[in-house]
């Protein structure tokens, strides 16, 4: 067992190299590089990585880090970046295409503060702008699911049944800069994890063909349905690839969704990434007090997992959710995608709690709060901003 | 039918029959010289937003004979930097990677791409970037760019531009890169001879192209080459190459033409700003600084 003490951003540059590393064997990795803080050290780190048959490329902007793994994929070649906040609405024209191309490019992404104003505590905000642009996204909840989860997209981006990009998301500096154990993986384990990076539509001289030209409506109607259903083919098969995971690594790595003593609970606390850390332990101090309350962390976010969010919440009184983002105007994201995937169903009422937004610390007395709020309510009413100054 | 084409146009032809560019556009006959310059190569094309991949046609056909990526606007450069990464990457020793060719207009060139464009220069990456310019976005239907000359009227300069078009071969000259040129699709010799030699050179090589374009430039479509040709002779758009950043050579001396010939056939300087002498004058300051420049390199 390899344990160190590493933060999420080391966690992260070591998948992420390692995978790359894993394609020497076929065409090679491509890694086009832009800082941001907090992300900057994940980056750095694959810069300084020795690849066989690999480039980092330090270019002058997110939208051409993006740019070059687009490129490098369609020639290929296993490619990875990494970014956060307005490096990520900077290459926003980009992360659209990656996915329009079908093409399985891996992105770390520490969720930052959209500026203005500029602060670089935590807020998902930057990487749910991408809620519509078809990449498969996973909220990470400790360093050690940061490393697993970007091996994971690998295989789960170049499965041919998939092709889509990956996003895995985590936390600014409450995961990216603080240290923990984290078991990480092995060259040796990751050749045996990826099969060689094959980009069944990539460039091909004896077959010339244009990649994104001009397509009318039915084409595109029809390239818009097939995005759809491979996202759909993301939930059964992400189980078979955690169940190669558990082979090769000897260890779990959480799915789609994890859930905390829901069996015999009235209320419910949905969250995500760091905080549902936090909410499990309020539940074991309610559990202690007698209250059935329990908790879901949401890890995949697109494709969403409704279906097991509907089973897991069924019997179930109330719901609140916890929502470290804010989509103008409408609250908290994750709470519209539960809210819409619990509709028509009868029981539950979902009441979204608006926490963290901007970087502030959500403390255990402030989900605390959540839960007494959630628990005197009788229905839901309009989003609750928790963390305000008196 | 298909054999002729086939005999007319041989294996080689970059730029197959049956596209929809419009009649004397300077980029189709470029696409052409291009394909005859790199018959035999293998290489493929990374095309931004422009005509340049409307000339594609619509999915799933494609009027190219060669693989083309279609880029965001500003980022032909950056995706053309992947694709020539994993081609390097995926080299036998002794053998020479395909080559990759950007193909933009000057709307991706010298305005939205030219962060991405300046980034690929300054790292010297191992590609072809040509511009066809036609002084004009083309594809939304002729507004300025800033290779759009002053006093053109384009339908955001509709009184005629007042800015003085960018100097995009000295942008690229002060990038030092190995290889920079500019070609005329009225010299398809030196067209030939330098791309030609561009393919023997490694790193970041720019080739500058005038391109006439009869629905912008409001010319007849059949003196397209004919005006090109003026543009050379009169000093307008000389013909030459920098190497290094440094060494400049001219390859086609103007012959004392008028610049008011090449001008005066073109509606969009018909406006009331296009003062005869100003453009008179401005042509051949322009030739006079190349020519001090040239001087700069010894003579062989
Ligand atoms: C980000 C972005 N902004 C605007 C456009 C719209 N657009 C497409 S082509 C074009 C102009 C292209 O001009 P140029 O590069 O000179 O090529 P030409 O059309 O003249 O061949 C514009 C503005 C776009 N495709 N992408
Ligand atoms: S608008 Fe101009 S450049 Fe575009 S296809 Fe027509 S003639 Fe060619
Ligand atoms: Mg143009």
């Amino acid at each position: 067992m390899n344990m160190q003490l590493v933060t999420g951003n080391h966690a992260a540059g070591h998948s992420l190299s390692l995978a790359g590393e894993a394609n020497r064997g076929a065409r090679g990795a491509v890694c086009g590089i832009y800082p941001i803080t907090p992300q900057t050290e994940i980056v750095e780190y694959v810069a300084r990585f020795p690849f066989s048959k690999g480039r980092v490329i330090p270019v002058e902007s997110e939208h051409s880090a993006m740019g070059v793994c687009i490129g490098a994929a369609l020639n290929g070649a296993r490619a990875f970046t990494a970014s956060s906040a307005n490096g990520l609405a900077y290459m926003a024209e980009n992360v659209l295409v990656a996915a329009f191309y079908r093409l399985p490019i891996v992105m770390a992404a520490v969720n930052r503060t959209l500026g203005p104003p500029w602060n670089i505590w935590a807020d998902q905000g930057d990487t749910l702008m991408f809620r519509d642009f078809a990449w498969v996204q996973f909220y990470c909840d400790s360093n050690q699911d940061v490393a697993d989860t970007a091996l994971l997209a690998f295989r789960l981006a170049e499965d041919p049944r998939i092709l889509l990009p990956v996003m895995v998301c985590m936390d600014a500096f409450i995961v990216s800069h603080t240290s923990m154990e984290v078991e990480l993986a092995s060259q040796e384990q990751v050749d045996r994890f990826l099969p060689p990076c094959s980009v069944p539509h990539r460039l091909d001289p004896q077959h010339p063909v244009t990649v994104g030209g001009m397509a009318f409506p039915p084409e595109t109607l029809s390239q818009r349905m097939e995005l759809d259903e491979a996202l759909r083919r993301v939930p059964a098969v992400l189980e078979e690839h955690r169940a190669e995971f558990r082979e090769v690594f000897g260890r779990e790595v959480c799915g789609a969704v994890d859930s905390y003593r829901v069996a015999d609970a009235d209320r419910i606390v949905i969250a995500s990434g760091t905080i549902a850390t936090t909410v499990r332990d309020v539940v074991d101090e309610w559990r202690a007090r007698g209250e059935n309350v329990g908790m879901i962390r949401i890890k995949m976010f697109q494709p969403f997992p409704g279906r097991e969010i509907r089973s897991l919440c069924a019997g179930v009184a109330k719901i609140g959710v916890v929502d470290r983002n804010y989509a103008a105007g409408t609250g908290g994201i994750f709470c519209h995608e539960v809210r819409a995937n619990l509709q028509g169903q009868d029981g539950p009422f979902v009441q979204g709690y608006l926490a963290g937004v901007g970087g502030g610390d959500v403390v255990p007395g402030l989900v605390d709060e959540i839960m007494a709020d959630l628990s005197c309510r009788t229905a839901a009413g309009e989003a609750v901003w928790k963390g305000v100054e008196p | 039918m298909s054999v002729a084409r086939a005999e007319l146009f041989g294996e080689e032809c970059l730029l197959r029959p049956g596209n929809t560019n419009c009649g004397g556009c300077g980029m189709s006959v470029a696409l052409t010289m291009l394909g005859r310059a790199l018959a035999g190569e293998s290489y493929s094309l990374v095309i931004p937003a422009c005509c340049g991949i409307v000339t594609a046609g619509a999915y799933p056909t494609t009027s190219y004979n060669v693989p083309v990526i279609a880029s965001t606007f500003a980022s032909a450069p950056a995706f053309a930097s992947g694709v020539a990464a994993v081609n390097d990457l995926n080299c036998e020793p002794g053998e020479h990677p395909a080559h990759v060719i950007c193909w933009a207009g000057d709307g991706g060139t010298y305005d939205i791409g030219i962060a991405t464009l300046s980034a690929t220069a300054e790292r010297n990456e191992n590609l072809i970037y040509i511009c066809y310019d036609n002084e004009i976005y083309g594809n939304t239907g002729g507004q300025r760019s800033s290779a759009t000359p002053a006093a053109a009227r384009t339908t955001t300069t509709p009184g005629g531009k007042s800015e003085r078009k960018k100097d995009i071969i000295g942008i690229m000259a002060a990038h030092r890169v190995p290889y920079a040129a500019t070609l005329s699709v009225a010299h398809p010799e030196d067209f030939r001879d330098k791309i030609r030699r561009a393919l023997g050179i490694d790193g970041f090589r720019f080739f500058l192209i005038h391109a006439p374009c009869p629905t912008g430039w409001k010319t007849e479509p059949a003196e397209s080459v004919e005006l090109v040709r003026l543009a050379v002779r009169s000093g307008v758009f000389p013909l030459y190459e920098v190497f290094g950043g440094e060494d400049y050579r001219i390859n086609v001396e103007p012959d004392g033409t008028d610049p008011l010939e090449y001008y005066g056939r073109q509606r969009r300087f018909a406006g009331e700003g296009a003062d005869p002498e100003a453009l008179r004058h401005a042509a051949q300051m322009r030739m006079e600084r190349l020519r001090n420049l040239a001087g700069r390199r010894p003579i062989d």
